[in-house]
């Protein structure tokens, strides 16, 4: 059987351990062709999709199609589900009909309720009583063991977005496994691993670690069972390897399947699987048992699939993460250890998908993007880009050395190698207001509360003498709230992080992982733009605080010109980065659950809107509520210089010291890149190439006219599908509220007069 | 291309004098400084690939449809040292290297101020290794010396129309000097590309659009021809600097428009775009 399935594979290492990165480097075909090779969608994959598109304008209405309002979500609790059952090629929905959205209640009953209640759905008074009376959720974990601290923190929303009431994700099983080995290999492999733990404690563990670990283990070979019975209810058996293209596609999605029928994660990634899957479909071609169109049909149908994963979720995570995204992300391209690229056919096909299908925001398509990556690969993601602005790019240089070359992106811009390293995602804080905290003394602005460390008065406000403030003085008041804010930041993590472990726990997740993974602490930051202006403007520009009667600093008076970041000027580029540096250091001085190791992004998705809402006038002149710039963007208008410019002052932030990724949303009218599609083509490839060389890690690329959005805003039944990219994912334009198009709409164009 | 609504353009720590580069600053005894407006990154549009542009100040032309009308006055501009602007250019040389493109010297007219112009032009390509343009109208053509334009990798040369009188009613000056700066380059075999900027009921006659087309062609050394359509985002400059802007009511020249003068230059054998 297993011969059979592996025929004409080659290598050894990948047959006696599990290691997929073996099986692809032994077998796969570069390609460093150009894209005419491509085929269009069949008229079954356009009338399978039109089934989808069609239920689109009422999903939109409506928030939801539909929900599975009384059966909290399994692996196995939904009877199968179908497109068009005599259609569809890779089989399997979440629940028993598309978009159905399926409830959680492991992250928490009370947004489960909440949100069945906004969108009018029954809330079973049974599974209340389940869920609130005999079995303990994550989220009422989280908040038995919150000190009062951290919930002022979180109420003043310094502290922001936490995944403490919904399901943290981050986490990539490692899908291909089940393709490649069959899921009776890997429950094998992990009652052996479980073995091994039969001492107690087991080796270097503490007794608690190995007890934990062992039930995690049992649960995660439960969970692999359960994958099993879920695809044999669609009539497939996976208990040995893929034998074709079509089953490793079918078998690789049943996997991600499991993991998204039970797990309401932030972010629930797909991994690297194009290369991977080439492997199959080039030995189909080869063998003449499918045409090019074929092995593209099985593409367009397995990404129909990925683009109607759904979660059902509140009002206030819509706020934060707007767009319904769910990051269905796929990590595609980049360049071998060996110096070959790992470009092959299908990473084209995956790609082509947004022409066959169209423009989408998921799968989150995320090109691991190299100087040395194939010219016609390079351009034919430049053309892409700039016909649809659905991909964003991330660094293989500063990648590959880190974690190798089996790397994914979890989210937007977080890389881990696949199946082997996962994090504990740690939403972010916010920094702009930390240092409004830094001349309150610890005050809230808004609220007027003590919430951070009495830093006590500035020396002027003590002398009374007209205050203007002192770089150095405001420096050092902010650095000691901001290591109040790591501590109670990283306090927070672990509560939560502990919590999610043990009423939340991705079982299927991780039975596709190691045993022993390598861990991080993933913090992050919000505002970093608006900090370090207004620490240019207090350093170059004179500033005076307006005190309200209490002392509090409401708003600020900006007397002459100072440098803003986005112009690749050092004197206001150099406090960014120290921003970064300094954070980093702070946050990395806090023990962690499980021994996680300490990161941080500057990432925001779409919460930037929500985090200037919360924040009070910035002494950059930022009025109070603006929002922020998302991620590491420099603020709206003040990148004067052009994006290239823009673009130099993000990479100079330290990806040593922001590894969970920076970044960067750069949005340039189709004239600012060239005045015929090919040269815009070479050009975006060059700046694509210019960046990455200049140590840039992440660029989300949006070729747009603000003509378009304008009139996608007023008319957004012309528009179902527009798609653009916000700080590390894609939304549809028309899916966004208001305020957050109105912000994307305020951001820089960069364009030509 | 903006202004700078924030902060000085340049590094604030002083420069210190090099020594002096080419013939002419050696002449001037003084390290070469010149009136800059601003610099910008920007790509396709000033050349090939993705270009460090310096933007002059002063031009001795006034074209109606300008949309760079607070370039005009040299003393608008800030006075700036060579050195600054190679210093500022200097940060994108790694990614124009990967990237492709170069600098371009624009303005304002460049070569209103030759000498600063030949520097940059020379420090640009020497010092930097970038590929370089000058983005001129050629109406001061005669000041370009042969070793100003040795440093040039490329010229974008505006002209502006064939008709003397059209010249004359859009530019505020005589055709003739960018003719025979031109030819000049032609004889030079320095690369050329033309752009020509079709304005609606200005410069659209067709014997206007022929007759540059025809010079051109005849040249032998115009490698592209960008026709350009007019556009009035300048427009709201000129009511910042309280200048009628006497095109308010042009309409924008039209994709078809533009395809048309587009076809002129390519029946001539031209690479038009």
């Amino acid at each position: 059987m297993t011969d059979g399935a592996w025929k004409g594979f080659k290598g050894g290492l990948w047959r006696d351990a599990v290691d997929v990165r073996d099986f692809i480097q032994q077998n796969y075909t570069p390609y460093e062709g150009d894209d005419s090779f491509l085929a269009g969608p069949t008229e079954r994959t356009t009338a399978v999709w039109k089934v989808i598109t069609d239920k689109f304008p009422e999903e939109r209405a409506k928030g939801v199609h539909d929900v599975s309002y009384d059966i909290p979500s399994t692996i196995t609790a939904h009877a199968p589900g179908y497109i068009d059952r005599d259609k569809d090629l890779i089989v399997g929905l979440q629940t028993d009909a598309p978009l159905k959205r399926a409830i959680m209640p492991y992250g928490g009953w009370r947004m489960v309720a909440g949100a069945l209640e906004t969108y009018g759905y029954p809330v079973s008074e049974e599974l209340e009583k389940v869920f609130t009376e005999y079995r303990k959720t994550h989220n009422a974990g989280v908040f038995d063991a919150y000190t009062p601290e951290i919930r002022a923190a979180r109420k003043a929303g310094i502290v922001t977005g936490l995944p403490d009431a919904y399901g943290r994700g981050r986490i990539i099983g490692d899908y291909r496994r089940v393709a490649l080995y069959g899921v009776d290999r890997l429950i094998a492999v992990k009652k052996e691993e479980k073995e091994e733990l039969n001492a107690l404690p087991a080796g270097n563990r503490s007794l608690e670690e190995t007890i934990r670990l062992r039930e995690e283990l049992s649960e995660q070979i439960r969970a692999l069972g359960e994958l099993k019975a879920m695809a044999a209810s669609y009539g497939h058996d996976i208990s040995g390897p893929a034998g074709t293209g079509r089953e490793a596609i079918q078998w690789l999605y049943f996997a991600y399947l499991a993991a998204v029928k039970e797990q309401n994660g932030a972010a629930m990634s797909l991994g690297r699987t194009s290369t991977f899957l080439d492997v199959y479909l080039q030995r189909d071609i080869e063998a003449g048992l499918l045409t090019e169109e074929q092995a593209q049909e099985l593409v367009d149908d397995f990404v129909i699939k990925l683009r109607i994963v759904r979660f059902l979720r509140t009002p206030e995570y819509d706020e934060l993460f707007s767009g319904d995204p769910t990051w269905v992300t796929e990590s595609i391209a980049g360049m071998g250890e060996d110096g070959r690229p790992l470009v092959t056919k299908t990473s084209f096909r995956y790609l082509q998908t947004l022409y066959n299908l169209g423009p989408a925001p998921e799968p989150n398509m995320t090109v691991f993007w190299s100087p040395q990556l194939p010219q016609g690969f390079k351009e034919f993601c430049a053309r892409v880009s700039i016909d649809t602005s659905s991909v964003q790019y991330e660094s293989d240089e500063l990648m590959r050395p880190r974690f190798g070359d089996d790397t994914a992106i979890a989210c937007c811009v977080s890389a881990m190698p696949v199946g082997k390293q996962m994090q504990f995602f740690g939403a972010r804080v916010n920094l702009a207001k930390t240092l409004l905290y830094a001349i309150n003394g610890g005050r809230d602005e808004k609220s007027g509360a003590q919430v951070g460390p009495e830093s006590g008065p500035l020396r002027s406000m003590e002398t009374g003498a007209a205050e203007v403030l002192d770089y150095d003085e405001v420096m050092a008041k902010f650095d000691e709230q901001m290591e109040w804010l790591a501590s109670i930041y990283v306090h927070a993590l672990n509560v939560i992080h502990y919590m999610h472990d043990r009423y939340a726990y991705e079982r299927i997740e991780m039975a596709l992982h190691d045993r022993d993974v390598r861990r991080t602490m993933a913090c992050g930051i919000a505002g970093l733009s608006v900090a370090a202006d207004s620490l240019a403007a207090v350093k170059y520009a004179k500033v005076t605080p307006v005190r309200d009667e209490t002392g509090l600093a409401t708003d600020y008076v900006i007397d002459g010109d100072y440098p803003a970041y986005g112009n690749n000027d050092e004197r206001v580029d150099e406090i960014a980065v120290r921003l970064v540096e300094e954070f980093m250091r702070k946050v990395r001085k806090h023990p962690t659950y499980r021994g996680a190791e300490h990161t941080q992004s500057v990432l925001t998705i779409t919460s930037n809107v929500v985090y200037g809402k919360k924040t009070g006038n910035t002494p950059d002149g930022r009025r109070a509520g603006e929002p922020f710039s998302p991620g590491a963007n420099p603020m709206n208008g003040r990148d004067t210089h052009g994006y290239v410019a823009s673009a130099l002052s993000v990479a100079k932030l330290p990806y040593e010291d922001a590894e969970d990724g920076i970044s960067l949303t750069n949005t340039v009218t189709p004239d600012g890149l060239g005045r015929t599609p090919e040269e815009r083509i070479k050009n975006l490839a060059g700046v694509l190439d210019g960046y990455m060389a200049s140590d840039g890690f992440h660029m989300n690329v949006n070729v747009l006219n603000r003509d378009v959005l304008m009139d996608a805003m007023e008319h957004p039944e012309n528009y179902p599908q527009l798609t653009i990219r916000v700080s590390g994912y894609a939304v549809n334009f028309v899916r966004l509220t208001r305020e957050q198009q109105l912000d994307v709409l305020n951001r820089t164009f960069h364009g030509s007069l | 291309m903006t202004s700078l609504a924030i902060g000085p353009a340049t590094p604030v720590t002083p420069a210190t004098p090099a020594a002096p580069v080419t013939p002419a600053a050696a002449a001037t005894q003084r390290p070469s400084e010149g009136s800059v407006h601003s610099w910008d990154l920007s790509t396709g549009v000033d050349g090939p690939g993705t270009r460090f542009v310096t933007f002059l100040s002063g031009c001795p032309l006034t074209c109606l449809y300008c949309h760079n009308p607070d370039t005009w006055k040299m003393r608008n501009g800030k006075r700036t040292s060579a050195d600054d602007v190679i210093a500022e250019a200097g940060k994108y040389v790694r990614f124009i290297a990967a990237s492709g493109g170069g600098a371009t010297i624009s303005g304002g007219e460049p070569l209103l101020q030759p000498v600063f112009t030949g520097e940059l032009l020379h420090r640009m390509k020497h010092e930097l290794g970038l590929h370089t343009a000058l983005d001129t109208s050629g109406f001061l053509g005669v000041r370009a010396t042969d070793a100003l334009l040795r440093d040039t990798d490329l010229v974008l040369l505006d002209i502006k129309s064939w008709d003397p009188d059209t010249y004359k009613k859009v530019t505020g000056r005589p055709l003739r000097p960018t003719l025979d700066f031109a030819r000049r380059l032609a004889d030079l075999g320095q690369e050329v590309h033309v752009r020509f900027v079709l304005v609606p009921g200005l410069t659209d006659a067709p014997a206007n659009i022929e007759g540059v087309a025809a010079f051109a062609a005849g040249l032998g050394n115009v490698s592209r021809v960008d026709v350009l359509p007019f556009h009035k985002l300048g427009e709201a400059k000129w009511q910042a600097l309280a200048m009628p802007f006497t095109l308010h009511d042009t309409p924008s020249a039209t994709p078809e428009q533009v395809a048309g003068a587009r076809e002129v230059f390519l029946a001539h054998g031209l690479h038009a775009v």
